[in-house]
C-alpha cells in the first residue's frame, strides 16, 4: 500500500436508550456528532482547515438526520468552513464503512486527513423510518423473500442448536464484562461526556448496561420475533433452509443488542498529516473487507469477511489479538466464533451492544476506540472488527497498534 | 346497428343498452368497436344531460375475452399492452363525460363488467340474487387490467381493496352497497331504468356528480398513499400472507399486489400505465394460459358433459339409497340431501344411521348459526334422510350407492342382498377409491348397470365425483351417474376401470416419490418441504401419515390375493417403508398414533427421529431443482399413461382430476395441461435426463413422445 493509515485518535458519545425515556432523547443528532468533533479539535488542538473530510455514517439518514448530516455536524462543531461532509448508509455497518473509506482514501495518498465516525439518535429518528424496497416494497420483497432479521438471528441458533439457555448465557456474559471494565475505567479514555448548551453534563458514561443481570431475568423474557415469524416470515425463510421444520425463536430484547443514541468519531490520517499537526499515530488500518452472504438469513457475513480481510492483510488467525463482533444477536456473535474457531475468551473482551446497546450508524467506528483502548491496555497489537450487515453483508477491519 | 343500443329521451338521457353477439356482453373486438363509437357519440352529443349504461342481457357484463386472452404470446406482448391502454382510455373517456354517467346493474357485473361500473359516476343494482359483482380475475391467473386495481384502491383505499383484487371475492348486491362498491339499490328490476335516470335529473345541479372521486379536487385516497407510514405495515406484511398461499408460485396476485401499491403511489394516470404493464406480462405468462385452460374451457367442457354419452335424455335421481353411514356414507347422504334428493341412509345398526344423519345436521347447524340457512330449510333437508338399519327401506331407490368398507368379499355380500330393492333398471354405485369395478361388478346380476362413484373426503367440500365404468358397464348408466353428480353440484370425471383408477394410482406417484427420495438419503423435512416447493398442498410424507400406512399396507395386501399387484418398475420402494415404519415399527399413520411425524395433542408435529437416523445423508447429492421435477414428474408422467391407456378419455378430465381430487399445483393448470407450456419437447428430454439419473419410471410415454414430434398440445 501505498500509504500507511494511522488511526490519531478514537472517541464516542456514552450511549443511553434510544427512548423518549433515555438520557440523551433530548440532545439533538447534530449537537450529538458536534460534541465529539469539538473533542478531537480540543485534545489536538486540531487545525480543522486540515481536515479534508468529515465521513458520517446514519442508518435513518431522515428528519433531522436527513440531509447529509455529516456536513450539518460538522457546521454544528463551527469547524473550518473548508471542510466537508458525507453521510453513508451501509446499514449496521455504516461506522466502520466510513472507517474504512476514510482509511482507503488516506492510504490512496490523495488525502491526509479525515474524520470517520458515526451518529444516529433512535430515540429521535425511529429505526425504519427512512422506509426502503426491503419490506416496503412487496413485490420486491416476494422477489427476494424479505425477512426481518431477528427471523435470521433466531434461524442461525436454530441451525446450530442453540438453545435460549445457550444465548442468553452469552448475553449475560456481555452484561458481566460491559459492567466490569466500566466500572474499571476501561472506557474512561474514549467515552466524552454529553454537556448541554450550558456545559451542563447530560450523561457522562453508558447508562445502558445493566449489572444486575440474571440468568433467571433473562429467562423471564419474551422472544421478540415470534409473532412475526408466525404471521409467515418462518415460511418464507424455510422455504430456502428447507431441512428444518421450524425455527426456534429465542432472541429477546435481553440477548439482542438495545435500541440507544449514540455518536462516534475517529481521526484517520496520513504520516504527513501527523507531522504536520504534531499527532502521535495510536494505531493504523490494515486492511479492509465488504462482502455479502445470503440475504435471507442476513447475518451470517462476519465470519466470511474476516477471513477475506485476513487473506488481505496476509495474515492469520493467529495474528489476531483480540476480536470484536457487533453483538447485533447473541447468535450472530456465537456463529461468527464459531466460524473463526476463536475462542471467546478473547472476543469482544469488554463486552458488546447486547450490554451497551447499537446506535446503528455510529456503532462500527465506536468498536475502533473500544478496540484500541483495550489493546493499549493490554499491551497487544492487533484486532480484527465485524459487523454483521443488513442485506446479508459483512465487514471486517484489521488494526494494529504502532 | 351497433350491439350498443344508443337511445336519447326527452329529458337528454341517453341509454345505452348493451346488446352483444352471442350469450353474454363480454370485452372483444366487438366491445372495442361498439364502445368506441358510443363514446366518440357521447362527446359529441348535444344536449346530453346524462347516460345510464344497461344490458339486454341476464347478466350485466361478463368480462374479458378468454379466447383471446389463451392465446396470447410473449412476442405480442407490445401489441398486447396497446390494446390494453386504448381499452383503458376509452373507459378514461366515458368517465370523464362532462355529464353524469350511471350503470344499471340487472346481473352478474365480474371483471371486465364490474371495471365498466367502476367507470361510471353512479352504480345502482338490482336487489336480487342474479347481481354479483366483483373482479375475479385473479383466479385465471390474471388482473383486472381495465382500471379495475387503481379505480377499486382509488375507491376503497389499499387494504381495503386488497381482498376483492387478491381474492376475486365477489358479493351481492346489498354486500357491495355496505362495502361501497355500488351507491344504490332497487328491489325490482323494473324500477332500475326509471331510477338510473331520476338520480341523474335529481343530479344535475351538482358539481361533482359528473366528476369521479379521484377526478375531483383535494381528492385523498382512502387510508392514505403507499409511503404513509400507516400503510408501512400493510406493504411489510401483505407479500408475507400472501406468499404463504402461493408460495411463489401464482404471479397474478403478486402483480395484482404490486399494482394496487403502485396505485396508492402514483397518480390516476400513471397508475393506469403500471396495470397495464402488469397485465400484460400475466397475459404472456404460462400460468396464465394454464388457468385459464383448465379453470375455465376445462371445467366448462368437463361440467357441461364432454364424458357423458350425448344421446341418452337428462336424468335425476329421486331417491338414494346409501349403504354404509360412515365417514363417505355420511358426506354423500348430507351433499344429496342438500341438493333435494330422497336419502335412505342405511347402516348395520339404527345407532350407527342414526350417527350419520347427525352429521348432516351438525353442518347445517353451523350454516344456521352463520345465518346462510333459515331453521325451516334445515328441518326441511333433515327430513329427506331416512337413518334405518332395514333393507326393506331401500326399496325403489333409483340409485344406490354402496359405501362400505374397501373389501370386495364385503361389497361383493352387500351386492347380492341389497341390489334386489333398486327400482327397475335403478343404478348401482359403489364407492371405491382401490377395488376394480370390473371385479365388483361380478357380484351383480345386472352389471351393466353397475358403476364406480367415487367420492372424495371430505365429500362435503371436495368438488370432484371420479366415475368409473366397469367392463359391463352401459352408456345409460353412465349418463345417469355423471346426472346425479351434477345434481349434487359437483363435477364429474370419467374414466375407466383401472388398479386405483385415475386419482388414486397418480396420487400414490407422490408418495412413492417421496418415500424413494427420502430412502435415497434426503432429509424427510426437505422432502415435504419440496412438495410444498412445488405447489402441492402437502409434502409426500404428511399427506401419507394421513392417508396411512396402515392402508398402504392393506391395499398391496389385497392387490396380492387378489392377483393385480404388479411390481413397480425401480423396485417397489412403497412396501419397504411400509413395511419397516408399520409393520416392524408400528407407526400407521396420524391416526394410529403417529408415522413419519409425531402428532402431539396441541397440535405440534415433528419428525420421527428414527425416520432421520436411518435414512438421512447429508451427502446425498441429489440437487433441489431434481427432488422438485422428480416429484412433479412422477405424476404427469402417470396421467400420461393412464391417457395412453385410456383409463383418462379425455384432456380436461385429466386436468381438472388432478386439481381438484389430487391437489395437483394450481399453476400447472393439471397435469396434462402443464405439459403444453412447459413444452413436450422439453419435458420428453427432461424426463430422459431423470430417467437417465434416477431410473426408468422417468421414461417419458408413447404418448408425449408422439406429441413432442408433432409439435402438438394436449387439448
Amino acid at each position: 500500500m501505498a500509504n500507511s493509515a494511522f488511526i490519531y485518535d478514537a472517541v464516542r458519545t456514552p450511549r443511553s436508550k434510544g427512548k423518549k425515556d433515555g438520557s440523551l432523547h433530548t440532545v439533538k443528532p447534530v449537537d450529538l456528532g458536534a460534541g465529539l468533533l469539538r473533542e478531537l479539535q480540543s485534545r489536538h488542538d486540531l487545525d480543522t482547515s486540515y481536515v479534508d473530510d468529515v465521513v458520517f455514517g446514519c442508518v435513518t439518514p431522515v428528519g433531522e438526520q436527513g440531509s447529509d448530516i455529516a456536513k450539518m455536524v460538522v457546521q454544528n462543531a463551527d469547524w473550518d468552513e473548508s471542510v466537508a461532509g458525507v453521510q453513508l448508509d451501509r446499514f449496521c455497518a455504516s461506522g466502520l464503512e466510513a472507517v474504512n473509506t476514510a482509511a482507503a482514501r488516506v492510504a490512496s495518498g490523495w488525502e491526509d486527513l479525515i474524520v470517520a465516525g458515526g451518529v444516529e439518535c433512535m430515540s429521535r429518528v425511529p429505526m425504519g423510518s427512512n422506509g426502503g424496497a426491503m419490506g416496503g416494497d412487496p413485490e420486491f420483497s416476494m422477489k427476494t423473500g424479505f425477512v426481518p432479521q431477528g427471523i435470521g438471528a433466531d434461524l442461525i441458533a436454530t441451525l446450530e442448536g442453540w438453545s435460549r439457555e445457550d444465548v442468553d448465557a452469552y448475553a449475560l456474559e456481555s452484561q458481566k464484562r460491559a459492567s466490569h471494565a466500566q466500572a474499571n475505567g476501561y472506557f474512561d479514555k474514549s467515552v466524552v461526556p454529553v454537556l448541554d448548551r450550558n456545559g451542563i453534563t447530560v450523561l457522562e458514561k453508558d447508562d445502558f448496561i445493566k449489572p444486575d443481570t440474571t440468568l433467571e431475568g433473562l429467562g423471564k423474557l419474551k422472544p421478540s420475533f415470534e409473532m412475526m415469524g408466525q404471521f409467515g416470515f418462518d415460511d418464507i425463510a424455510l422455504r430456502k433452509y428447507n431441512t428444518l421444520d421450524k425455527i426456534n425463536h429465542v432472541h429477546t430484547p435481553g440477548n439482542s443488542s438495545g435500541i440507544v443514541d449514540g455518536s462516534s468519531a475517529v481521526l484517520i490520517g496520513s504520516e504527513k498529516a501527523g507531522k504536520d499537526l504534531g499527532l502521535t499515530p495510536r494505531g493504523r488500518i490494515l486492511a479492509t473487507a465488504i462482502l455479502a452472504t445470503d440475504p435471507i438469513i442476513m447475518l451470517t457475513g462476519p465470519g466470511p469477511a474476516a477471513e477475506k480481510c485476513l487473506q488481505k492483510a496476509g495474515l492469520n488467525k493467529s495474528d489476531i489479538d483480540l476480536w470484536e463482533i457487533n453483538e447485533a444477536f447473541a447468535s450472530v456473535a456465537m456463529r461468527y466464533m464459531k466460524d473463526l474457531g476463536v475462542d471467546h475468551e478473547i472476543t469482544n473482551v469488554n463486552g458488546g451492544a447486547i450490554a451497551m446497546g447499537h446506535p446503528l450508524g455510529a456503532t462500527g467506528a465506536m468498536l475502533v476506540s473500544i478496540v484500541l483502548d483495550e489493546l493499549e491496555r493490554r499491551g497487544l497489537k492487533r484486532a480484527m472488527l465485524s459487523l454483521c450487515v443488513g442485506g446479508g453483508m459483512g465487514i471486517s477491519t484489521i488494526i494494529e497498534r504502532v | 346497428m351497433s350491439v350498443f343500443k344508443y337511445e336519447k329521451d326527452a329529458d337528454g338521457i341517453v341509454t345505452v343498452t348493451m346488446d352483444m353477439t352471442g350469450p353474454v356482453n363480454a370485452m372483444n373486438d366487438e366491445y372495442n368497436v361498439a364502445m368506441n363509437e358510443t363514446v366518440d357519440k357521447l362527446e359529441a352529443e348535444q344536449g346530453l344531460t346524462g347516460v345510464v349504461f344497461a344490458s339486454a342481457k341476464n347478466t350485466f357484463f361478463a368480462g374479458g375475452d378468454l379466447n383471446m386472452l389463451v392465446s396470447i404470446q410473449p412476442q405480442q406482448a407490445e401489441e398486447f399492452y396497446e390494446g390494453i391502454i386504448e381499452t383503458k382510455e376509452r373507459l378514461r373517456r366515458l368517465e370523464k363525460l362532462p355529464v353524469p354517467v350511471v350503470a344499471a346493474i340487472n346481473g352478474a357485473a365480474l371483471g371486465g363488467g364490474f371495471e365498466l361500473c367502476l367507470s361510471c359516476n353512479h352504480r345502482v343494482a338490482w336487489n336480487s340474487k342474479a347481481v354479483q359483482v366483483g373482479l375475479p380475475e385473479v383466479g385465471l391467473g390474471l388482473l383486472p387490467g381495465g382500471g379495475g386495481v387503481v379505480r377499486m384502491v382509488n375507491l376503497l383505499g389499499l387494504e381495503t381493496a386488497l381482498p376483492y383484487l387478491l381474492e376475486g371475492k365477489k358479493v351481492n348486491a346489498e354486500k357491495a352497497l355496505a362495502a361501497g362498491l355500488i351507491h344504490e339499490t332497487v328491489d325490482t328490476l323494473d324500477e332500475l331504468l326509471p331510477r338510473a335516470k331520476t338520480w341523474i335529473l335529481e343530479n344535475k345541479e351538482s358539481e361533482t356528480a359528473a366528476v369521479q372521486p379521484w377526478d375531483q379536487k383535494g381528492f385523498k385516497i382512502p387510508g392514505g398513499k403507499a409511503g404513509t407510514p400507516k400503510l408501512a405495515q400493510t406493504l411489510m406484511m401483505a407479500p408475507v400472507m400472501l406468499q404463504q398461499k402461493t408460495r411463489g408460485l401464482l404471479p397474478a396476485p403478486e402483480m395484482i399486489l404490486d399494482a394496487a401499491t403502485e396505485a396508492a403511489r402514483l397518480d390516476f394516470d400513471n397508475a393506469q400505465i403500471v396495470e397495464a404493464r402488469n397485465f400484460t406480462r400475466l397475459a404472456t405468462s404460462d400460468v396464465a394460459k394454464n388457468m385459464i385452460s383448465t379453470f375455465f374451457f376445462g371445467l366448462n367442457k368437463v361440467n357441461g358433459g364432454a364424458s357423458r354419452p350425448a344421446d341418452i335424455a337428462s336424468s335425476k335421481v329421486k331417491k338414494v339409497g346409501i349403504l354404509g353411514a360412515g365417514m363417505m356414507g355420511q358426506g354423500i347422504a348430507y351433499s344429496s340431501a342438500m341438493a333435494g334428493i330422497e336419502v335412505v341412509l342405511k347402516d348395520i345398526s339404527q345407532e350407527a344411521a342414526d350417527k350419520g344423519k347427525a352429521y348432516t345436521e351438525k353442518l347445517l347447524d353451523k350454516r344456521v348459526s352463520r345465518g346462510r340457512m333459515s331453521a325451516e330449510k334445515k328441518a326441511e333437508i333433515l327430513s329427506l334422510i331416512k337413518a334405518t338399519d332395514a333393507d326393506a327401506d331401500l326399496q325403489g331407490c333409483d340409485l344406490i350407492i354402496e359405501a362400505v368398507f374397501e373389501n370386495m368379499e364385503l361389497k361383493h355380500k352387500i351386492t347380492k342382498s341389497t341390489e334386489g330393492y333398486l327400482a327397475e333398471n335403478g343404478v348401482w354405485g359403489s364407492n371405491t377409491s382401490t377395488l376394480p369395478i370390473t371385479q365388483l361388478a361380478d357380484a351383480s346380476s345386472n352389471a351393466a348397470n353397475f358403476i364406480g362413484i367415487h367420492f372424495f373426503s371430505p365429500v362435503d367440500k371436495m368438488p370432484l365425483v371420479e366415475i368409473i365404468c366397469g367392463e359391463k358397464t352401459n352408456d345409460e348408466t353412465l349418463a345417469r351417474a355423471f346426472d346425479y353428480v351434477r345434481q349434487i353440484k359437483k363435477t364429474p370425471i370419467v374414466v375407466n376401470d383401472s388398479l386405483g383408477f385415475f386419482t388414486s394410482r397418480t396420487f400414490g406417484t407422490y408418495i412413492d416419490e417421496g418415500i424413494r427420495l427420502t430412502q435415497e438419503g434426503v432429509h424427510p423435512i426437505q422432502v415435504d418441504n419440496m412438495g410444498k416447493a412445488i405447489g402441492m398442498p402437502v409434502g409426500s410424507l404428511t399427506v401419507h401419515d394421513e392417508t396411512s400406512q396402515q392402508l398402504s399396507h392393506k391395499v398391496v395386501g389385497t392387490q396380492k390375493d387378489m392377483g393385480l399387484f404388479v411390481e413397480p418398475v425401480d423396485g417397489d420402494a412403497m412396501s419397504e417403508m411400509v413395511d419397516w415404519i408399520y409393520v416392524e415399527n408400528n407407526r400407521g399413520g396420524r391416526h394410529h398414533g403417529g408415522g413419519y411425524y409425531t402428532y402431539g395433542e396441541d397440535g405440534s408435529k415433528t419428525i420421527w427421529q428414527p425416520l432421520v437416523d436411518k435414512y438421512h445423508k447429508p451427502d446425498h447429492g441429489i440437487e433441489e431443482q431434481d427432488m422438485k421435477d422428480r416429484l412433479l414428474f412422477r405424476s404427469v408422467i402417470e396421467t400420461l399413461k393412464c391417457l395412453q391407456e385410456g383409463v383418462l378419455r379425455s384432456v380436461a378430465d385429466g386436468n381438472i382430476g388432478s386439481i381438484m381430487g389430487i391437489g395437483a399445483p394450481i399453476w400447472t393448470g393439471g397435469y396434462l395441461q402443464f405439459i403444453n407450456t412447459y413444452g413436450a419437447k422439453r419435458f420428453v428430454e427432461r424426463a430422459r435426463e431423470l430417467q437417465a439419473k434416477f431410473g426408468n419410471r422417468f421414461e417419458p410415454p408413447a404418448i408425449v413422445v408422439d406429441k413432442a414430434e408433432k409439435g402438438e398440445l394436449f387439448t
